[in-house]
């Protein structure tokens, strides 16, 4: 039987087994959605901008494990999605993609919302491709989602033109794939997974360093087991927190840019760094030449172009993060001369805990714990910047709970709107969405999102008035020197300003109005003693949003930092405010 | 593994599916990266569904290896085949065009591109065009010679190499 391309656009997503459908019409779409109307096989969420759509689409992939689907239509709708793009692709996020575009005979002719949405994405995505043949339809789109979902997960983009969409053709959706130039690596290397396993038993300061692959590849519990097993401790990348619960007795920390001092110096005094799933970025290297300079190195990561890219290592394994874990929990015996290494990292994280001055009437760390006490099992989403750092820094992460974050490309606008997807893919975890007042308004008209599906997402703005990451570097290495960095300042304050005071204009918007606009609770919290109710009211809001505003210590800084270049060695500790 | 830091040719054989935007994705993926582009030719293979790349790079043991890794993680490619220290037969076509020569101009070009196998592939009173194939090198020297002599009055132009592997010894 025949049918057209809109009908076996919608039995492929069913076949897929998609549930949650991230959609937003336009005239080269239109097609398409007369196809979903009424739809009762999956659920087509709506948002309000098709940057806040990829994002949630990419929060529910993150939080659910499954494939984030997309729908929008050409031009702008297309282009609205590059970010997302760029942000999935980063951090390995599997999503599909879907972009109307103009009839094939009017592609190249500058038609009415054309862009060349392929050439665009090529170089941000796993796979880009124009549909050009009705028949070609419906392998293509099994094989996008092969492909986002095996190997390294990432986005693939799929271009509709629209007489494709309403051709008709095969009515068939294939099975299979076939795929020549793409056979994601299976298996583990055991004679490599031995000469690793043989290092990590010589050992003397053994150290695994696990990134967000293994949290991609579900690895979570197969790594705890194994690292209790052996008894060598652990340290994470952002993108791998929570790989172990935060309070686990081997876990030392985040070590990086922001990592603490004990899991910096445990990296950098470490005789084996047997790293997992992670791209050995510069934030998690500082100086090159001094990383790990002590160590052998072991590196296991589905990708082999992310092996001795940035980090020449010893032994490298290619190899899905869970295989390997679970491989090498049946060959690795415990490192026979380790003693007294973990307790020493242990003692020395006692002695150097991440603290901040509790001097004000409400600082961040506050705010983490409260939502720690609050929730100690959640989906938690955060933007980019300090908000994200405090929250990678403080959160305990216990049980089930994720945390979902632009790790690599740093996209703020993030956090609400991966807040609703991961509402939306799991609603038997809470949701917290942590932001601080400068990204939140980059994506905030995702409330009514939020608000029409009906999702009791808690958003906390962290409100210092500033982009406070960089404006902490404004302080600390450009003499204090406040560029285009305060939310408050207007025309008539004048160019020159560079610390706050209590004569500031006020803040725009007022969030807690902007709440009540969307119909929602919103609560300012200004000093501690108020957050445990603040967060038992937006426990009660089960059918709804809530926001709430904390005031925080305008210029609080993120601390420790390893300032960009230096060794992981070299860490700011401590900032002396001048004259503050 | 050791490396070495010295920048030197590399070749590379690419097989890539024959579709729309697969030559931007590869010479995208060079320039988006700074990976150092020599040349890079591109045609239909035996099979209507495969084309073939000829690549040329400059750089060193590390960068080279990610070149590899990045092309053979790109769906579209579907084998990497690294030419450069392998037996292979390479060839470059160059063409020069001459003109405004005297007719004792002529004579010598004809002579000159016989010594240096040049074939003179076409001509009128007072030009000429010349047609080398050899290997890149080698059309280094033969454009050098040319350019002494006519640089006003010449026009060239490259293709760039294409290389295949060379018969091996149990195929003889």
């Amino acid at each position: 039987m025949k049918i057209k391309g809109t009908r076996l656009f919608v039995k492929a997503l069913v076949a897929e087994g998609v549930d949650t459908l991230f959609a937003y019409p336009g005239g080269m779409a239109i097609d398409l959605f007369d196809a979903l109307y009424g739809e009762e096989d999956f659920r087509v969420v709506l948002p309000r901008h098709e940057q806040g759509l990829i994002h949630a689409a990419d929060g529910y992939a993150r939080a659910t494990g499954k494939t984030g689907v997309c729908l929008v239509t050409s031009g702008p709708g297309a282009t609205n999605l590059v970010t997302g793009i760029a942000t999935a692709n980063y951090d390995s996020v599997p999503l599909v993609c879907f972009t109307g575009q103009v009839p094939t005979n009017l592609i190249g002719n500058d038609a009415f919302q054309e862009v060349d949405i392929v050439g665009i994405c090529r170089n941000i995505c796993k796979y880009a491709v124009t549909v050009r043949r009705r028949e070609d339809l419906g392998r293509i789109i099994k094989e996008a989602f092969y492909i986002a979902r095996t190997g390294k997960p990432g986005p693939v983009l799929v271009d509709l033109p629209k007489d494709v969409q309403n051709a008709l053709g095969p009515d068939e959706y294939p099975a299979e794939v076939a795929i020549r130039g793409y056979k994601p690596s299976t298996g583990v290397h055991m004679g490599q997974l031995k000469k690793a396993a043989a290092m990590l038993e010589g050992a003397r300061r053994p150290l695994f360093l696990l990134g967000g692959g293994v949290l991609v590849a579900g690895a979570g519990k197969a790594m705890t087991a194994l690292a209790e097993r052996l008894g060598v401790p652990v340290v994470t990348t952002i993108m791998g927190k929570g790989a172990l619960p935060a309070d686990h007795p081997l876990y030392i920390g985040n070590m990086g840019m922001h990592g603490n001092v004990a899991s910096n110096t445990a990296v950098s005094e470490c005789d084996l760094l047997f790293s997992i799933g992670t791209r050995f970025n510069d934030r998690i290297t500082g100086k090159i030449e001094e990383f790990a300079k002590g160590a052998k190195i072991v590196h296991i990561d589905i990708d082999a172009a992310s092996i001795s890219r940035n980090i020449v290592v010893d032994v490298p394994i290619v190899a899905d993060a869970k295989e390997a874990i679970e491989k090498l929990a049946e060959i690795a015996l415990p490192p026979k001369h380790a003693e007294g290494w973990a307790e020493r990292l242990r003692a020395l994280k006692a002695q150097t805990p991440l603290a901040m001055e509790r001097t004000g009437d409400l600082c961040p760390q506050d705010v983490m714990e409260a939502i720690d006490a609050a929730f100690p099992e959640a989906v938690f989403t955060t933007d980019v910047g300090q908000n994200q750092m405090w929250a990678t820094q403080f959160l305990q992460l216990k049980g089930e709970s994720r945390l979902l974050t632009s790790g690599g490309l740093g996209t703020m606008g993030y956090g609400l709107p991966a807040a609703i997807g991961a509402g939306l893919g799991r609603p038997d975890l809470p949701v917290v969405c942590i932001a601080g007042d400068g990204g939140f308004q980059m994506n905030e008209q995702e409330l009514a999102t939020a608000v029409c599906e009906e999702l009791p997402v808690t958003i906390v703005i962290l409100n210092n008035s500033y982009l406070g990451n960089v404006r902490q570097w404004q302080e600390m290495f450009y003499g204090g020197r406040y560029s285009c960095t305060c939310l408050r300042k207007r025309r008539s304050c004048g160019p020159w300003c560079s610390s706050p005071s209590a004569k500031c204009p006020p803040y725009v918007p007022d969030f807690i109005k902007l709440a009540a606009s969307y119909g929602i609770e919103g609560i300012r919290v200004t000093e501690r003693g108020q957050l445990a109710d603040a967060f038992a009211r937006a426990k009660s809001n089960t059918k709804a949003p809530t926001l709430i505003e904390c005031i925080i210590d305008r210029e609080a800084d993120i601390l420790p930092m390893v300032p960009g270049g230096n060794a992981l060695s070299d860490m700011i500790t401590e900032y002396k405010k001048e004259g503050k | 593994m050791t490396f070495s830091d010295r920048p030197r040719k590399r070749w590379i054989s690419l097989y890539v599916e024959n579709d729309v935007g697969v030559l931007a994705k590869i010479s995208g993926l060079f320039s988006g990266k700074s990976y150092n582009l020599l040349s890079l030719t591109v045609g239909e293979t035996e099979d209507p569904t495969v084309s073939r790349m000829t690549i040329s790079l400059v750089g060193d043991d590390k960068t080279f290896e990610q070149v590899k890794k990045q092309l053979n993680r790109s769906v579209e490619v579907i084998k990497v085949l690294d030419f450069t220290d392998l037996a292979i037969h390479k060839k470059e076509i160059l063409f020069i065009k001459l003109h405004s020569l005297r007719r004792d101009e002529m004579e010598d070009v004809f002579r000159s591109a016989s010594v240096f196998g040049v074939a003179v592939s076409d001509y009128d009173k007072n030009s000429l065009l010349l047609e080398s194939v050899k290997t890149e090198s080698e059309n280094d020297e033969v454009l050098r010679y040319y350019k002494k002599y006519f640089l006003s009055r010449m026009e060239a132009v490259r293709g760039g190499s294409v290389a295949i592997e060379s018969l091996s010894l149990s195929d003889r």
